[in-house]
């Protein structure tokens, strides 16, 4: 390295050493220490004790864990397609550009602005099975269907039923579908026109130029926001923690695995315990996005490439 | 069918879509304010009432009373909010300037790192910090909500960084010829020219230390030192789910400031958010 490289270098370090102490104090050090504590009897009040594997044994036996896990991913399988489609579909209505574009896209967008917790209490409300407005709406159509069919449905209880707590969730969820959509919106906008134009003089309809076009076009950002609802899926707690009052809802079904590690970690004080949790879910979380990097690099394209 | 038709057609289509859409996105908006502005039995009347019989404005100086410390919660928020953006904004704008308009050995290699940091979601990593930050004895007051911020966090970092990239390379080449050091391009140069992607930065940090909701339940003790997040979750659990009146006219005051700040900074809220989405 000459002297000026070494100057660059020692320069370049220095702006970033806030990162780089961030890096050490906020990331790796918890990570490291969580995968050390993860074998160890630990409350806050008494020093570590080394216990070997003891943490991840009692995991495999762990009922709990094991319904956390399977509500996680349930929850993420459900909310990360169905909120990907949608913020797609709006972002296409959005992207005719046809005028009060800005109005929609605004009223689209505020959803995702309210915060975690109002959201909570506010689709607890919503959700309420006996006076909630969902269910007030859905009942006419149950009765009109009812008339009809002579069946007997009747809206479902959402969070008071564990068949419906989850998709009660989802549906919260989706009303925050408005980041994702603007973010679509930019990429669909970065289409080039000439493209279009090329379909269509290729006699392409709106479909054909969809999936040949559009599609191939964004994939990039697909690819972002599904990382990116996947990373929030898998750590979702606020908005289950507030609908059920701090609790798990009926039989457990919203027990998330976030959840869970809050509840070990800073209820029952088994931080030991709480890190092999968390250790785990970061490894599904690391595990998922690789899949989803490798797979996208089949897929996705990039305009550079 | 001749082709202006069938454009009308299309037209017509897509807005009975886009209209049914806005409905649906603003109904649950429509009725929490609407609920926040009823009497209690109307909350639960059947069928559904959207205008109350009479506006109850009182329920919101009610419901501040019912949440007791709202004044308090609103003025710990802000603190919180003022540390955080400072904190961000510096922290990440030094870090972003040495990974964009420094050229340096790894510089690229260590970025990927950066990037690598967004993945480690904060559930996975919180009992460790917890314990980090009781060592310190820092549990129970203010600073393991805003101290963190001072460390350039990995997506504010990425955010400006893509925007400095941006900015002419003869920017710097020319105020390095006429003697400038680089801590002075930085701060008067770009950081001048970089002020939009800053505001961007500033908001995205604000809303998310308005909104954290996680942190503040692990870190705060005292009913006193509590967000409005976590002031707000606070009052409902104790209590219980029935004056959904007051529980709403809360809900609103805390998603109000929110909506307001969006409504005077939309077009760096837009291209914000528009920024982060893989235009890389």
């Amino acid at each position: 390295m000459t002297k000026y490289e070494k100057r660059r270098l020692r320069l370049g370090l220095l702006f970033i050493s806030p990162w780089i102490a961030g890096f050490i104090l906020l990331s790796l050090y918890p990570l490291l220490s969580s995968a050390y504590f993860s074998l160890t009897d630990y409350s806050v009040l008494s020093k570590p004790v080394f216990t070997g594997l003891d943490n991840y044994h009692m995991l495999m036996e762990d009922k709990l864990f094991w319904q956390s896990i399977w509500n996680t991913v349930f929850f993420a399988a459900l909310s990360v397609p169905i909120n990907l489609i949608t913020a797609i579909f709006l972002a296409v209505l959005l992207n005719f550009n046809l005028p009060g574009k800005k109005v929609f896209r605004t009223l689209y967008f505020l959803p995702s602005l309210v915060p975690m917790v109002c959201l909570g209490v506010l689709w607890q409300w919503m959700l309420n099975g006996q006076i909630g407005l969902i269910n007030q709406m859905l009942s006419p159509f149950c009765e009109a269907v009812n008339a009809v069919l002579g069946t007997a449905i009747s809206p479902p209880n959402w969070l008071a039923d564990p068949a419906y707590a989850k998709l009660g969730l989802v549906l919260a969820s989706m009303w925050g579908v408005g980041n994702a959509t603007v973010i679509f919106l930019a990429g669909l906008q970065d289409v080039p026109r000439s493209l279009y134009e090329a379909a269509e003089l290729d006699g392409c309809n709106f479909w054909q130029k969809t999936r040949h076009v559009t599609l191939p076009i964004i994939s990039p950002v697909i690819y972002f926001n599904g990382i990116m609802g996947l990373i929030g899926s898998f750590q979702v707690f606020a908005v289950p923690y507030v609908m059920t009052n701090g609790g798990e809802g009926p039989g457990r079904s919203l027990l998330f695995t976030a959840t869970y590690i809050f509840n070990k970690g800073f209820q029952a004080w088994s931080m030991g315990y709480a890190c092999a949790i968390a250790l785990i879910l970061f490894l599904i979380i690391l595990t998922l996005t690789l899949l989803a990097t490798y797979a996208s690099e089949r897929h996705v394209y990039y305009a550079g490439k | 069918m001749t082709a202006r038709t069938a454009k009308r057609v299309q037209t017509l289509c897509i807005y009975t879509a886009l209209v049914l859409g806005a409905v649906v996105f603003v109904i649950p908006f429509a009725w929490m304010i609407s609920t926040s502005l009823k009497p209690l039995n109307e909350t639960m009347s059947l069928p559904p009432r959207w205008i109350p019989s009479v506006v109850q404005w009182q329920n919101y100086p009610e419901a501040i009373e019912q949440m007791k410390l709202f004044w308090r919660y609103t003025g710990n928020t802000l603190y919180l909010c003022a540390m955080t953006v400072i904190g961000t904004v510096a922290s990440s704008a030094l870090a972003a300037y040495g990974f964009s308009r420094i050229e340096w050995r790894g510089r690229d290699k260590v970025f990927i790192l950066v990037l690598a940091t967004m993945m480690i979601p904060f559930p996975v990593i919180m009992v460790p910090l917890y314990t980090l930050f009781r060592e310190l004895g820092w549990i129970g007051g203010f600073k393991p909500l805003w101290v963190p911020s001072f460390f350039a966090g990995a997506f504010n970092v990425f955010l400006l960084r893509q925007f400095f990239l941006t900015l002419p390379k003869e920017l710097s080449e020319a105020a390095r010829i006429d003697g400038a050091s680089e801590w002075q391009i930085f701060l008067h140069i770009i950081l001048p020219l970089a002020k939009p992607a800053l505001i961007v930065v500033a908001l995205f940090q604000f809303m998310a230390t308005w909104n954290d909701f996680l942190g503040p339940l692990i870190y705060l003790t005292d009913q006193s030192d509590f967000t409005l997040a976590l002031g707000l979750q606070a009052y409902q659990s104790k209590e219980g789910g029935t004056d959904w009146h007051y529980l709403m006219a809360a809900s609103t005051l805390v998603v109000l400031p929110v909506v307001i700040l969006f409504f005077f900074t939309q077009r760096y809220f837009v291209e914000g958010i528009a920024a982060t989405g893989g235009k890389s």
